[in-house]
């Protein structure tokens, strides 16, 4: 066999900074000696096997060993994710075209019926519309302040500790419990909200009945456990960015704002689209909040919080019906796929103006 | 809502940073800490109004003005939650749940990133773009045909459906090879190779060893986020044997009205975790910090 190479090139991969180092070197060839070392590194040289050549049976376990063993390793997150992730996912089309009730089971092909059911229904509609509003709702704000805070934290504060864990406390209170407390404090009739605006000489807000106020109640449920979570991630980002750059700045003339504005944005900016794009896949399946938002947990009288992925639930399992339930689940694969897609796009470009400054 | 991945690299220390100039930075003024605490009270305000109304009885909340200290009715009001719901269980559940899958994630994810970073075997490129790829397939989708499934094996309202799906997962596998990559000398694995060392030998006392500071925080990071989980327990666990967020789901659906009741259900809910939060919050941080430099 050729000469062994590093199967990663450093910072070639399509994954940057993945397993770049060398991997660990061994012989493939004939010889197959388990006891041979090599300096990492180095051009590989033919090794001089330490003991006679004897193809024994312990050598031809350790052959075995040798190149089976990286496979097993790796085996069970594969095993796993084809059981329960891929077969499921294929699985859900094949559901979606056919009759399915959720207690009688399996009933006949129907084609794209389920899919034109779905698609014409208002409910399907209105939800993608609330999955929509209360994601941005949710994330825009949530990047914002959480880019304020980090850059709070960034300066030499004293407690650091303290307060990082102060900002990161609401991330492990249950998305139900959140759900219960927030749906008390924007009460419609006595929540302290509520009674707050009023004080302030506002007219109460019916944040369960219409559309936008009830959005906005689950978004901020979504941004008081996550906000803090992301500030650590864009805190981590900005301790990165080389000081001398601040540095100069300052000799510049620049004020705080400015430095803020002109240096830590740009240099962070691939942390902010990575948090972005991540919050995506899983605000685009929203359920929790808005299905703990009221006790009936349908998304209000008129669906005006009703998600998609809580439209799929009471598809499937309150109206018994998982052929259209999967329907739902594969439209909104789709969505989060295509949004994914164009993500990518727009972050690749911003990359690579961003490389050209 | 499923916890957004990270990009983790090996964890500095504070102290292995290069030592920035700290003299020569001013500290911030009075403004920083009067909106750090302002944030601060966001953050608390939440938990402190669920432990205030959970403790008067829910006629506190048209009372005018609202009394703004815990009131003595929060024993009788958990007690209550207890009676309603199968509290202990659920918490029994939660425990078993998280501890199991938080537990072999680690192991399974230590033991693939091991053999990602630092083996040599035909195929490696590719499968772990795969892994990486199926970060952003929204797996929760295939609830259907999962549910199938369990309902096939007779899993239904058993804990086993909720544990074997998350057994292992691709922000584990992905998080330990970043981890190891950078943490693990190749010299050290070839020196136990050398002294004749099978592989699983090597890995026990090379490659473990050098994981654990990643493992212990990917161990936290599971526990939360599976002890937090509530769409799948909710779809496959019935109402007498849930976890907490499933049985808190129910106290509500039973008891919406009753808002000292629902409240002190969420606070009791959250004890555990803020406890585990008291303890490890601080490694918590770092895990988040370290897993997002490279972004």
């Amino acid at each position: 066999m050729g000469p062994v190479r590093c199967p990663h090139g450093t910072g070639t991969g399509p994954v940057p900074g993945a397993a770049s180092s060398c991997d660990l070197r061994e012989h493939t060839t004939a010889m197959a000696t388990t006891t041979s070392s090599r300096t990492a590194g180095s051009t590989p040289t033919p090794a001089k096997p330490r003991t006679p050549r004897r193809a024994g049976f312990s050598q031809r376990l350790g052959r075995w060993d040798l190149k089976l063993s990286p496979y097993l390793y790796i085996s069970p997150f594969f095993i796993l994710f084809l059981v329960t992730g891929l077969f499921p996912l294929f699985y859900t089309a094949w559901v979606s075209f056919h009759d399915w009730d959720t207690v009688m089971g399996q009933g006949e092909f129907v084609g794209l019926e389920n899919f034109q059911y779905v698609l014409t229904s208002a409910d399907f509609w209105k939800a993608v519309r609330n999955t929509f509003s209360i994601f941005l709702l949710s994330s825009i704000p949530q990047v914002i302040i959480a880019l304020v805070i980090a850059a709070m934290l960034d300066q030499n504060i004293r407690a650091k500790t303290f307060w990082r864990m102060g900002v990161l406390l609401p991330y492990i209170v249950t998305p139900v419990a959140v759900a219960l407390i927030f749906s008390n404090l924007f009460a419609d009739q006595s929540g302290i909200i509520n009674q707050w605006l009023g004080a302030l000489g506002f007219d109460p807000v019916r944040w369960h009945a219409e559309v936008i106020p009830s959005h906005l109640a689950i978004a901020t449920m979504v941004n008081f456990r996550w906000t803090g979570y992301t500030t650590l991630i864009l805190l981590a980002a900005m301790q990165a960015v080389s000081r001398e750059l601040y540095e100069a700045a300052v000799i510049d003339g620049a004020g705080r704002a400015r430095q803020f504005f002109s240096i830590t944005v740009p240099q962070i900016r691939p942390t902010m689209i990575f948090v972005v794009i991540t919050s995506t896949i899983g605000g685009l399946q929203i359920f929790d909040e808005p299905r703990l938002f009221d006790q009936a947990g349908n998304g209000g009288s008129d669906g005006q919080w009703q998600t998609l992925t809580m439209y799929l639930y009471r598809l499937g399992w309150s109206q018994s019906d998982f052929g259209r339930a999967s329907a739902v689940a594969w439209l909104l694969f789709v969505i989060i796929v295509i949004i994914g897609l164009i993500n990518l796009a727009v972050t690749r470009r911003i990359a690579t103006s961003g490389g050209k400054r | 809502m499923t916890a957004p991945a990270l990009v983790p690299t090996a964890p500095t220390p504070e102290s292995l940073r290069p030592k920035k100039v700290r003299t020569a930075v001013r500290r911030p003024g009075w403004i920083t800490y009067g909106l750090l605490a302002a944030v601060l009270v966001g953050s608390v305000f939440p938990l402190y109004w669920s432990v205030l109304v959970g403790s008067w009885d829910s006629s506190v909340l048209t009372r005018d003005p609202m009394p703004w200290f815990p009131g003595g009715n929060f024993w009788f009001n958990a007690s209550r939650v207890l009676d309603s719901i199968p509290f202990w269980k659920a918490t029994g559940n939660s425990l078993l749940v998280s501890t199991v899958t938080a537990s072999s994630t680690v192991i399974f994810s230590t033991l693939a990133g091991y053999s990602f970073a630092k083996l040599r075997f035909r195929g490696k490129g590719p499968l772990l773009i795969f892994v990486i790829a199926t970060l952003a397939v929204p797996t929760q989708l295939g609830v259907v045909p999962l549910y199938l499934v369990m309902a096939k094996l007779g899993w239904t309202g058993s804990m086993l459906a909720v544990i074997v799906p998350a057994l292992v997962t691709a922000f584990g596998v992905f998080w330990m090879t970043q981890y190891i990559g950078s943490a693990l000398p190749d010299e050290l694995i070839e020196a136990a190779r050398v002294d004749g060392a099978s592989m699983i030998r090597t890995f026990w006392h090379v490659g473990l060893p050098a994981a654990r500071p990643a493992a212990s925080m990917l161990f936290l990071f599971t526990f939360v986020q599976v002890w937090t989980n509530f769409f799948w327990p909710f779809i496959i666990l019935g109402p007498q044997n849930p976890t907490l967020p499933v049985a808190l789901q129910s106290l509500q659906a039973a008891y919406f009205v009753d808002y000292s009741l629902v409240l002190a259900g969420a606070t009791l809910a959250t004890i555990p975790l803020f406890i585990l939060f008291l303890g490890a919050g601080r490694q918590l941080v770092s895990g988040i910090m370290a897993g997002a430099v490279k972004g």
